[in-house]
């Protein structure tokens, strides 16, 4: 026998599903401005792996010499950005949602046999609840990168005035690159999250925008 | 489909559970897919507003009214208190970046120059460098910072613009909200908010590592404002007046925040 389970709340599908495009228009508008003083590369001295950015990844995208319109999009958005996650943050504190997000001590470890299981490296999962381990510590992770980015980012955009956010993030060139990587960052979740969301199936994806999962009695998930 | 519709007005209670699935499934996705649809008509609307100008690099009027929404919000926060931080005079670069040459024109008569003050009842003030090297002389080593995103801890030496608005009794100018700066040719000029222009670190600078101004860092004066982007640290000043109205501003109008404050 089937049944419906409630799993998301609406406000957290809210959250996430308007984040989702803010972060979208956010990067965008970064990579205009960061464009305008791309030095950052991966490498030493003058070997360079990886550089940000390939010309080509510029014209692909048409980021070229638009500084001052990424910085008009990135000033405007940033107040919803913080805004959506700042109330995030409140609701899942307010609503006890923390609880089956924040990792523990078991956590970490928890989190490796769920790798290990994902990766088909062991046979079974270590039992959860609403979240596995690993993606307790992806989801308050990626929570953590958010106010890091805000952080860096007044950081930057304000050095003088929060001289003291901008001593606390390695001084103004650090806070720069910090609140670069921590982009990088987000593009590795994304694609990670992605990879995962399809290979879980469309019964936890529906739940995702639905909010309910559908369960056998016997509380067995059905992979539909 | 058909019976998808048909379900959502029939009582929860009626439907098997595999019909209530189907339904609230197909309700939430069409609320997922409308919001989706708002979301883009939301940004097609933003993205065809009325630009705030006829240049290019103009952007669109509710960005522009957001922007200085955010100078509202920040400009609490500047305090003649705050002071970019100093550095030691070794960490001050030797070669100093230049960037920029509007304004910076090769038919500049270094000999005839003269910085002109208009003043509130109309008279024109005129200054030589020695009328502002007379005033304290003000160092400052700090990490200079270019809205492109590079910073550049360099050396310059001048005389604090308050100072020279309180020798030179400009009090009544300096009570307007607002100073205007342009160069000789008028090819480059900036609009500064007055508590940023009277900032303890704001000067018109006559010097760079201990020397003359050079030719391309504005010779013979140019203002250096650590509370601002590089933009508005105008080099070759000619003129100086005082508004309660934004003065225009080269960058302003191709884009950029009127404010630019760190």
């Amino acid at each position: 026998m089937k049944k419906m389970v409630k799993k998301h709340p609406l406000a957290m599908r809210w959250f996430h599903w308007i984040n989702f495009p803010i972060l979208m228009v956010m990067t965008w508008s970064g990579l205009l401005i960061y464009w305008a003083n791309d030095v950052y590369k991966l490498g030493w001295n003058d070997k360079t792996i990886l550089k940000f950015f390939p010309q080509t990844f510029y014209d692909a995208f048409h980021l070229n010499y638009k500084l001052a319109q990424g910085m008009a999009f990135h000033f405007v958005f940033m107040w919803l950005f913080f805004i959506n996650g700042f109330l995030y943050v409140l609701y899942t504190i307010i609503s006890g949602e923390w609880r089956e997000l924040v990792p523990n001590r078991h956590s970490f470890k928890e989190a490796w046999f769920v790798v290990l299981h994902d990766l088909h490296l062991r046979k079974l999962a270590p039992p959860q609840k609403k979240y596995n381990a690993a993606q307790k510590i992806a989801y308050t992770g990626i929570v953590i990168m958010g106010m890091g980015s805000i952080i860096t980012g007044l950081a930057i955009y304000k050095p003088v005035q929060f001289w003291w956010l901008c001593e606390l993030t390695g001084g103004y060139a650090f806070a720069r690159i910090l609140h670069f990587a921590l982009t990088i960052g987000y593009s590795l979740f994304f694609v990670v999250h992605i990879v995962q969301v399809i290979l879980a199936g469309w019964n936890n994806f529906r739940s995702v925008v639905t909010g309910f999962e559908v369960v056998k009695d016997d509380n067995e998930k059905i992979s539909a | 489909m058909k019976k998808f519709i048909k379900n959502i007005f029939v009582n929860n209670s009626k439907l098997s559970v595999d019909e209530l699935i189907s339904k609230k499934t197909f309700i939430s996705f069409f609320f997922f897919f409308l919001f989706i649809a708002i979301g883009i008509g939301a940004w097609k609307w933003l993205w065809n507003q009325p630009l705030d100008n006829n240049m290019s690099g103009a952007i669109q009027k509710p960005l522009r009214a957001v922007l200085n929404f955010n100078e509202k919000i920040f400009d609490k926060t500047l305090s003649p208190n705050h002071l970019a931080k100093a550095y030691p005079t070794a960490e001050a670069a030797r070669r100093v970046r230049v960037n920029g040459n509007v304004g910076m024109g090769n038919d500049f008569d270094a000999a005839a120059w003269k910085l002109q003050v208009i003043k509130n009842n109309g008279d024109t003030l005129f200054f030589t460098l020695d009328d502002i090297k007379r005033l304290p002389k003000t160092e400052i080593i700090f990490n200079f910072k270019c809205i492109e995103g590079w910073n550049q801890i360099t050396w310059w030496g001048g005389a604090r613009f308050s100072d020279f608005v309180k020798y030179y009794h400009l009090e009544n100018e300096s009570n307007m909200k607002y100073v205007g700066l342009s160069t000789p040719d008028e090819q480059y000029y900036v609009g500064i908010d007055m508590p940023s222009a009277i900032h303890p670190q704001t000067l018109l600078c006559y010097e760079m590592n201990r020397q003359p101004l050079p030719m391309n860092q504005g010779y013979p004066l140019r203002l250096i404002i650590p509370v601002k982007y590089g933009i508005k640290s105008i080099k070759r000043i000619g003129t100086i007046f005082f508004s309660d109205e934004r003065p225009r501003d080269y960058w302003f109008e191709r884009g950029y925040d009127y404010y630019s404050g760190l």
